[in-house]
């Protein structure tokens, strides 16, 4: 993977890093299916054919997400970007044998900006168990602090100035095979299970060399 | 002897209960969840009794629960006088008490089919539904379009503006009631699009949930409902 931490994704429906089955059993085969197979493959699609045509076209994704917030009076494309971005983010932040407590810088920086890993721990799971509906929690960096944040439907730090380095769906197609109605263990199993503290290092690093 | 210590129970009791409302202890009204009208699942194969269940058990009686628990909080912040705390609380307000407000109407715009769901609305709403939108084929086409494109959590909507006297179809996000959209606005069919509506059964295909959840529609409450606010 590129040291760059964007996602440009040029439109293209990327496989997951693993196969499948590989995030059992914390997150099911058939979830992945219908999120990966279904939901983000639509998102692709439907902005290939939403963006065929117009001064849109063949720009950079991260372009188009900012074009299409318009400071938050949405415009048509910003939901099948935006959605395209943070799917693709989201598979990038999980992986195998993942979860648990980082190590290192990145521990060290937890540390210093939550007072404990588990105080992070605390911060994240309660932004993605509240933020009501759809939507997303980020652990996000900006002014050479990090931050737990959460947003809305297709919201991402990307139009809100920061710089995402971990995120969790939170929309219920994410856990609904899984956990049914039981979002707070979903949110759990990902903390404890499936975070891919290798990518938020990565992404991290990145976001230095952005902001230097 | 005995009679005297039996009134002065009674009068004793008589002033505890008076002095706890004097103390201010003003009671609000608690919230429950409402009992379904028909079994789970009978509203098969539309909608399977799993997501009924699930629906109506967890997702509803959280919404009850929270509500309650934030109107307990409101309470105690207008009470105290906290304006900041009281501010702050209502959007767990909107969120909770919407929620309950439109899964309550949600369970009596359904019926099983041997109850008359799906059957067209006849009298007045009838009338009303193929003057404003063609024909019932119409004002559906619309509402699953309308429910197809919601992004996100929310609900679309049948709705009667009271004022300007005609029907309307508009979609809330998230748990807004459809007074949200409009103070004379009255809530006649309410379909809940957020993905615990149908995932279960129709995963990723919102729109043939759409398709189906017609027939077992309920027009004869939306019937009663309209003809009871046009008087």
């Amino acid at each position: 993977m590129a040291a760059s931490a964007a996602v440009t994704a040029n439109y293209v429906l990327k496989p997951p890093p693993y196969p499948l089955d590989a995030l059992e059993p914390h997150m099911s085969k058939q979830t992945l299916e219908f999120h990966w197979g279904k939901h983000h493959r639509a998102y692709v699609d439907n902005l290939k054919k939403q963006v065929l045509g117009s001064e849109l076209e063949g720009k950079p994704l991260e372009h188009i997400i900012q074009n299409s917030y318009n400071n938050g009076d949405l415009l048509p494309p910003f939901n099948n970007a935006a959605q395209a971005w943070n799917h693709e983010f989201f598979w990038e932040s999980m992986k195998p044998g993942g979860g648990g407590k980082p190590s290192g810088e990145l521990l060290a920086l937890l540390e210093r900006d939550f007072t404990s890993y588990e105080k992070f721990y605390d911060e994240f799971n309660a932004a993605a168990a509240t933020q009501f509906g759809a939507g997303w929690a980020w652990l996000a960096y900006a002014d050479n602090k990090l931050k737990v944040v959460k947003t809305p439907n297709a919201v991402n730090p990307l139009v809100l100035g920061s710089f995402p380095l971990l995120t969790i769906d939170v929309w219920e197609h994410a856990y609904y095979l899984d956990f049914q109605n039981r979002r707070p263990d979903y949110i759990k199993t990902f903390m404890n299970n499936l975070v891919s503290w290798e990518a938020v290092s990565s992404r991290l690093e990145a976001a230095k060399a952005a902001s230097a | 002897m005995a009679i005297r210590s039996v009134a002065s129970r009674r009068t004793l009791a008589g002033l505890k209960e008076t002095s706890s409302r004097l103390l201010g202890s003003r009671s609000i009204q608690t919230f429950t969840l409402p009992d379904l009208p028909y079994d789970y699942s009978a509203l098969e194969p539309a909608i399977s009794g799993e997501i009924m269940q699930i629906h109506h058990q967890k997702h509803h009686q959280a919404y009850v629960t929270n509500y309650n628990n934030a109107l307990e909080q409101l309470d105690q912040a207008v009470n105290k006088g906290d304006a900041s705390a009281v501010v702050k609380l209502q959007s767990a307000i909107k969120f909770n008490g919407g929620g309950h407000v439109n899964h309550s109407i949600f369970w009596k715009n359904l019926a099983p089919v041997k109850e008359g769901g799906g059957e067209p609305p006849k009298g007045s709403l009838g009338g009303a539904i193929d003057t404003s939108f063609g024909s019932l084929e119409g004002l559906v086409k619309k509402m699953s379009a309308e429910g197809a494109a919601v992004q996100g959590s929310g609900w679309v909507w049948l709705g009667l503006d009271k004022e300007l006297k005609k029907l309307v179809v508009d979609t809330t996000a998230n748990q807004d009631p459809l007074v949200t959209k409009g103070g004379s606005l009255v809530p006649l069919v309410g379909i809940d699009v957020w993905e615990h509506a149908y995932y279960l059964q129709y995963k990723n295909v919102r729109p043939d949930y759409l398709k189906n959840v017609w027939k077992v529609i309920n027009w004869k409450y939306a019937s009663e409902v309209y003809e009871k606010e046009c008087k």
